[in-house]
């Protein structure tokens, strides 16, 4: 697909018996309004390595993935392909260099099979298909990387793991030599990690470049050969050699300053029970997404729900909070039963949520940061904002949140600060005072210091004495904090453990549902 | 004697099968890109009264055809702009042009009160063919644009799911940030399938007007068939050879009361024959306009939905 010769490049990192460089960013700049996204930066991948761009969120990484596969241009500084200067407009121009991006929001079509997903918008078929062919060609991609994938299989019945393979597939198939993975390991549970590694690997040996773009320490460490680390668009060190970094030095180059991610589990007396959770069940569109699931918190407990996506954890927390009535089943909060009572009876027995989707269901957009609080607050017919603006200005300040003041609109707030007001607006009580927290996905999405932030309010919460249900994703956060570990498979409860003793690979096997029921 | 009758109501509903067939085709070329245009009874009208000023002037039944398909495609793409370019609420924007459209027609019909088309369109002859008992006047006695009108249909099936271009289609309906990450451009794919549908559309609109009723008679010209190919869409899951199946199903139900009473059968009350489409049409449009309905039905998964795309 690209004709440019494999001759020896003769870029500056080109250093005797090291593959030559493949693609180099040198000195760039890019400005978006008011953030200068990318100062300067100088990045290079050389051929069959693995490259990894380590920074927290808004550090720039995805502005220099976006330039060097050709979704951005930047305002200053230039690309080499092979040691010449290349121009990309475009996406495209990327693929026609053989650049190519696997997104972490796959861009897959569910309906279309493998193949169709792996040959759309692939401009050397002709008018016509001819579906045996393309079935083989793509299958032939697939194996000769090792990632054995159906064909004719339709995307939408595929596991998360292999439809990030079919992604990766589909750019070896558009002739890829650099493959920019953003993120990929987010969706996946650990067994899928491993397999993925696997493939890069495979890849890596075959030549190909792998750009590799995480802020997960512990996988950098393990996957790549040499790192940059970005912070505040520019380049703060690079690290090489495998497996001799130290994860310390990384989050201090990432960060800025010594951080401590692993919180301390806070020894501390567990009280009377909280919430009580009996026999849920509940099903959507006849499909059961919570299945005779039971359990309770305490106050001064955190109870961490594991599970890959998708696996009953929002419509637990909907349930917990009110929003959905379960089949058959009982939530008692505080002593009281607040099945079928809707959102406000739990919020008046203690009840404070954080859903998952920040400015969807957490905050409303278009309104102030002093509004936002004051949905939880008042329920009086004419709105007081006076006598909360000052309440507004403290949480403000307490929880540092980047903001022009109480009439700052959330919309207008990054999604770390989104996220501090929503936790300001229901850790600091509402109609009631706050006694069992629920909390989804509550660090997805923010950069590193504001992660520190957010599990040390949780950790204070709990020291303070309210119960807490942390629903969340990131296996790490759930094994670094809870108390207590439930693994969510289909709906049901299929793993429990006490957070101190738990096995990452015990619950990696209950996520992927390798473990058999009730496996206390 | 009846049997004669019989014969000539399948050949009629082949008939308004034709029109039926092209405006379906036309709403599905459009849907398929993740365009919801409700307003194809208004395009089809103006199509319609465009192609009869356009015959009548010229005294060409061809340029009537061609003019009224044009306008179609003009009519479509007034709705692809407003829903592709400035992102409008697309059952907002389809129900104005009905609106629009009806009102145009009327305005630009006030000449063509009480004319009749001098020439209409004639069968093609087969020869003996033509004469074969039943089958004959079936198969055999219908216009060019019958024919035409099942081969679009029949290539539009190979053209959807046999070739790039049609896949692309299919995904852009489906979802569109795929096709954009590709490097396709959404808005391209959809004002095109948008205008490709109106020139069907205007197609079926001015076939309707020349070939069948030769005269105006305002809104009833059409008489809903506009809203009947937007549910044909619905019945035949978005896919081009059920709408063969599926118009002449209909236009057979559309046929039938006059037959019954011609035959002064009256079993079934021919009011209530007629209304039947009619009912079909509004329950498939009701499961239409609601998003969990055009999920249960297999729609395009982002019919009626504007493509913004994810801003950084």
């Amino acid at each position: 697909m690209n004709d440019t010769s494999h001759e020896v490049a003769q870029g500056s990192h080109h250093l005797g018996g090291v593959a030559p460089t493949a693609l180099s960013a040198h000195n760039i700049v890019k400005r978006f309004p008011g953030v200068l996204a990318n100062d300067n930066v100088d990045f290079d991948v050389r051929a069959g390595e693995v490259h990894t761009l380590l920074g927290e969120n808004g550090a720039g990484k995805s502005t220099l993935a976006a330039i060097l596969c050709g979704l951005y241009q930047p305002d200053s500084g230039y690309l080499l392909r092979n040691g010449k200067p290349m121009h990309l407009s475009s996406p495209r121009a990327g693929l026609q260099h053989g650049i190519a991006m696997v997104h972490q929001h796959f861009r897959l079509v569910d309906r279309f099979t493998v193949s169709e997903n792996v040959i759309l918008g692939s401009r050397d078929l002709g008018f016509r298909l001819n579906r045996k062919e393309i079935n083989e060609q793509v299958a032939a991609v697939a194996e000769s990387f090792g990632l054995p994938i159906d064909p004719n299989a339709v995307v939408g019945e595929l596991s998360v793991g292999q439809r990030q393979r079919v992604e990766i597939v589909k750019a070896l198939y558009q002739g890829a030599e650099i493959l920019l993975l953003d993120e990929p390991t987010a969706v996946l549970v650990p067994a899928e990690v491993e397999k993925l590694f696997d493939n890069v690997h495979s890849m890596t040996k075959a030549g190909k470049s792998i750009v590799f773009i995480s802020h997960k320490l512990g996988e950098v460490v393990e996957i790549s050969d040499r790192v940059t680390v970005l912070r505040n668009g520019r380049v703060t060190g690079h690290v090489s050699g495998k497996g001799t970094t130290d994860t310390r030095e990384l989050a201090r180059l990432m960060v800025g300053r010594d951080i401590e991610l692993n919180a301390q589990r806070a020894t501390h007396p567990i009280g009377h029970e909280v919430l009580q959770i009996r026999n849920l069940s509940l099903s959507i569109n006849e499909v059961e997404v919570l299945s005779d699931v039971s359990f309770n918190i305490h106050a001064g407990e955190m109870v961490g729900i594991a599970g890959v996506a998708g696996n009953g954890q929002r419509e637990l927390a909907d349930t917990i909070a009110g929003l959905i009535s379960p089949a058959s089943g009982s939530i008692t909060i505080s002593g009281a039963m607040t099945t079928d009572r809707g959102p406000i009876q739990a919020r008046e027995v203690g009840l404070a949520y954080v859903p998952e989707d920040r400015l969807g269901m957490g905050l409303v957009p278009s309104m102030s940061i002093l509004d936002n609080l004051l949905l939880t607050r008042d329920r009086k017919v004419i709105v007081d904002r006076t006598s909360i603006r000052p309440e507004a200005s403290r949480l403000i300040d307490q929880f540092e949140i980047k903001a022009n003041g109480p009439d700052h609109l959330a919309r207008k707030l990054s999604g770390g600060n989104a996220q501090k007001v929503l936790l300001a607006r229901e850790l600091s009580g509402g109609r009631s005072a706050t006694k069992l927290l629920v909390v989804c996905s509550p660090t997805r999405g923010l950069d590193v210091g504001a992660i520190e932030t957010v599990r040390s309010l949780l950790n204070d919460a709990r020291s303070a004495g309210q119960a807490i249900l942390l629903i969340s994703e990131d296996l790490d956060e759930v094994m670094s904090l809870a108390d207590r570990i439930l693994v969510l498979y289909r709906g049901a409860v299929v793993h429990e453990t006490p957070g101190a003793t738990a096995s990452l690979s015990t619950v990696g096997a209950a996520m992927a549902g390798l473990l058999e029921n009730g496996g206390v | 004697m009846n049997d004669n009758i019989w014969i000539l109501t399948s050949a009629d509903s082949i008939a308004i099968a034709t029109t039926l067939i092209l405006a379906a085709l036309g709403a599905l070329f459009t849907e398929r890109s993740g365009v919801l245009n409700l307003g194809i009874e208004g395009v089809m009208l103006t199509s319609a009264i465009s192609a009869f000023l356009a015959a009548d002037a010229s005294g060409s039944i061809w340029l009537g055809l061609i003019i009224g398909s044009i306008v179609g495609a003009i009519m479509a793409a007034i709705h692809a702009v407003l829903s592709v370019v400035f992102r409008a609420n697309q059952i907002v924007a389809g129900l104005a042009l009905v609106i629009f459209g009806t009102g145009l027609a009327n305005f630009l019909g006030k000449p063509a009160e009480g004319k009749t088309v001098t020439t209409v369109i004639l069968p093609l002859s087969f020869g003996p063919l033509s004469d074969i008992p039943v089958i004959g006047p079936i198969v055999f006695g219908q216009d060019i644009v019958t024919y035409f009108a099942l081969f679009i249909a029949i290539v539009s099936s190979l053209f959807l799911f046999r070739t790039r271009p049609g896949l692309e289609l299919r995904a852009t309906g489906d979802d569109p940030a795929t096709v954009d990450a590709q490097g396709l451009s959404v808005a391209y794919i959809r004002i095109r399938y948008t205008f490709i549908g109106g020139l069907l559309v205007g197609l079926g609109g001015s076939w309707l007007m020349l070939a069948q009723s030769a005269a105006w008679h305002q809104a009833s010209t059409t008489n809903g068939l506009g809203w009947i190919a937007l549910a044909l869409v619905v019945f035949a899951g978005w896919r081009p050879n059920r709408i063969i199946f599926g118009a002449v199903l209909f236009g057979f139900t559309l046929q039938l009361p006059f037959t019954l009473q011609a035959e002064q059968i009256t079993i079934i009350p021919s009011a209530f024959m007629q209304m039947l489409p009619y009912l079909a049409t509004l329950i498939a449009l009701i499961a239409l306009s609601r998003p969990g309905g055009r999920n249960l039905l297999g729609a395009p998964k982002a019919l009626g939905t504007p493509f913004v795309r994810d801003e950084r």
